[in-house]
């Protein structure tokens, strides 16, 4: 079927703009995407996936200019001893990274991986990408795996001594950045990635995350403090037997974020928690889109969401569990939650649940409100300032959703930076 | 201490007088005690001495060793010395109990400039404290008032009063929702913080706190006012006969 016009327009503007890199072992996998793209389009504001969140900025040809944000604050988990790999507005850079050697792990450039005609990733990239197009598609998403010019793939193959931090650093103010990353994690492996910084003005990201029986595989992110960049990110997840993901992400400002998770939970007993905190004012929006697919018996999945949202900011919330047929013993979790600061924020939470299986447990619930003023009225009577005991609420609400982080230390550093967010803004 | 002259108080929602010419002075090392009927303003005294939003003072005032009580915001009441232990204390979930406290007790501190205490001061101080009162070390680490119970919660707010060291304590109706062992605990709490530069104002339905706190002035209120005052006999009166004769009497 023909597109409509304005669509098809669009598609081809953003299309010509790009080159597809030269693509090696992924060729087939980038062509086959690059079809899915002119299939179906890239988005704009009549998709129904896209109601809450305009996609203009992110699919026009150029990238909407966005200052660097820079002050003398240390980079989030800079006192963590880790592997660090940079990318300096979505390239690569050798001298600022690590050695990429680190036992229990194989880690390449997506680079050296276009070379190979074999390569372990050739049967990653890509793959979840197209498995997550359905129910609903993601051209953006497709795109990036057309035409991603940088990225690493990640294989890990025991328990890796530190984190990997993926670090976007933000150089250009003009800057268009596509990274798409693949994970593996084998059967009884574990290790935590994690990403922090902008990464560029505006930045397209593809995380294919595949994790074997009994893997386990730990993701924290801090999205940077730039305010004009605009991001959309895809973490596709597939999980086997007895397998465990947990991702968190903060976000503390940007102009527009997009953040898709899809998971796909297809062995037995698995364990997947999603989750994120973000932090927003002024000229601010932030989509959390997440779909997770039950298809195996004894999973459980949590969604924990949480808002903070002032001066016009605005917050939207799409996320689904969807129970397959004989994905018995579900237990899905599902929660959403702003806090309006003032009356010009706002908060747009959908929440879905699709059940064909009937011995699950499945729960969600979305709220929107304001400070508890009796909670308010209490901390001040015992001589906490308004200032402080709003912040101390403030942290309060966002918690639950940073408690999802099992390492009580980056747990700790997320929650140092929302602090600095709070002590900045009194 | 606490001088309050013909207060006047209504409702800011609605055009409704709940307090209509309050006089009462509380002295340094005196415990008085508020009765009175429901609905007689006994907890909305409370609320506007500590700075609870929701109420217009329409005319009088209330003074804390001279300063203005009415001119200041909950906080600064707090600083100055004002203590209210909730009728209904407030659970905050995320906030951490023992957070809670120090960060009370160091705002304070800090507002009437004095050395913030050390980590280490303070926790050897609340544990001192919270073992009087019988409240373990688990009350302290969980959220605020989150799943404890009737009694728990009113003896946290002893534990407050206890670390803030307020120079005027306004207790509401502490004793409603405890059992006869949990309001000895309370009360024990409380004359165990009894000195000579302290004030206390408990509101009560009862006289049964009252044989456990002594006091040593009873106030009868009624429609906004206080209508009678007495010794702790008054009390007696209150719970023998209840309140019509007193209102009769007066009326």
């Amino acid at each position: 079927m023909a597109l409509p016009e304005a669509k098809q327009t669009a598609t081809e503007a953003r299309l010509s703009a790009l080159t597809m890199p030269d693509a090696g072992c992924t060729r087939a996998a980038r062509e086959d995407a690059l079809a899915r793209v002119l299939e179906t389009g890239l988005p704009n504001r009549r998709d129904e996936y896209w109601k809450y969140t305009q996609p203009d900025t992110l699919v026009s040809p150029e990238a909407m200019p966005a200052a660097v944000f820079s002050d003398d604050e240390p980079l989030v988990f800079s006192e963590f001893d880790r592997l660090n790999i940079v990318f300096v507005d979505g390239v690569f850079s050798a001298e600022e990274s690590d050695d990429l050697s680190m036992e229990g792990v194989s880690i390449d450039r997506l680079e050296d991986i276009c070379c190979k005609d074999i390569h372990w990733a050739k049967d990653l990239y890509g793959v979840l990408e197209a498995r997550g197009q359905v129910p609903v598609q993601r051209p953006l998403a497709a795109l990036n795996t057309a035409f991603a010019s940088d990225g690493v793939a990640i294989h890990v193959t025991g328990k890796p001594s530190k984190p990997i931090n993926l670090i976007y650093r933000h150089a250009s103010p003009t800057s268009d950045a596509i990274l798409h990353h693949v994970v593996r994690v084998e059967s009884g492996a574990e290790a935590t990635i994690l990403e922090t910084g902008p990464a560029a003005s505006r930045f397209n990201k593809c995380m294919e995350i595949d994790i074997a029986d009994k893997g386990t595989l730990h993701h924290v992110r801090a999205q940077g403090r730039d305010h004009e960049r605009r991001a959309a990110t895809h973490m596709f997840t597939r999980l086997g037997t007895e397998s465990v993901y947990k991702s968190f992400t903060l976000t503390v400002n940007g102009v527009l974020t997009r953040n898709e998770q899809v998971v796909e939970l297809t062995g037995d007993d698995a364990v997947a928690h999603v989750a994120g905190a973000c932090v927003g004012d002024g000229e601010f929006h932030h989509d959390d889109t997440v779909f997770i697919t039950h298809d195996a018996v004894n999973c459980e999945s949590r969604q924990v969401f949480k808002k903070v949202l002032r001066n016009g900011a605005t917050g939207v919330f799409q996320g689904k569990i969807l129970v397959k047929e004989g994905a018995q013993k579900t237990d899905g979790y599902q929660i959403s939650q702003s806090l309006l600061l003032d009356d010009d924020s706002q908060f747009l939470a959908k929440p879905e649940l699709e059940i064909y299986a009937d011995d699950v447990a499945c729960s969600h619930g979305s709220t929107s409100g304001a400070i508890d003023e009796t909670a308010l009225f209490y901390l001040r009577s015992r001589g906490v300032p308004t200032k402080d005991a709003t912040n101390m609420l403030t942290l309060a609400f966002l918690a639950e959703a940073v408690d999802e982080i099992e390492d009580s230390a980056l747990a700790e550093a997320i929650v140092s930076r929302l602090e600095g967010w709070l002590a900045r803004r009194n | 201490m606490l001088e309050i002259k013909n207060l006047h108080v209504q409702l800011e929602e609605e055009d409704k007088q709940i307090l209509k010419g309050v006089d009462l002075t509380v002295e340094a090392g005196k415990v008085h005690a508020i009765m009175g009927p429901n609905g007689s303003g006994k907890s909305t005294l409370s609320y506007v001495l500590s700075g609870r939003d929701g109420y217009e003072v329409t005319e009088g005032s209330a003074t804390l060793d001279g300063e203005d009580l009415l001119e200041m915001e909950p906080e600064e009441r707090a600083a100055a010395g004002v203590f209210l232990a909730f009728q209904y204390p407030v659970e905050i979930p995320g906030v951490g109990n023992m957070t809670f406290l120090r960060t009370a007790v160091n705002a304070q501190r800090k507002a009437r400039g004095e050395e913030e205490l050390s980590a280490a001061d303070f926790l050897k101080e609340v544990r001192a404290k919270a073992k009087t009162l019988k409240i373990d070390a688990d009350m302290l680490k969980r959220p605020v008032n989150v799943g404890f119970s009737g009694g728990e919660k009113k003896r946290n707010e002893i534990l407050q009063m206890a670390m803030l060291e307020p120079k005027m304590c306004i207790m509401d109706e502490t004793d409603s929702g405890l059992d006869v062992d949990a309001m000895k605990l309370v009360a024990e709490g409380v004359n165990a913080l009894r000195d000579e530069g302290r004030g206390f104002l408990v509101i009560t339905h009862y006289q049964r706190l009252l044989d456990h706190i002594k006091p040593d002035v009873v106030h009868i209120m009624a429609n906004g006012r206080i209508v009678k005052t007495g010794g702790p006999d008054l009390a007696l009166e209150v719970e023998n006969n209840g309140y019509a004769d007193i209102l009769a009497e007066v009326n």
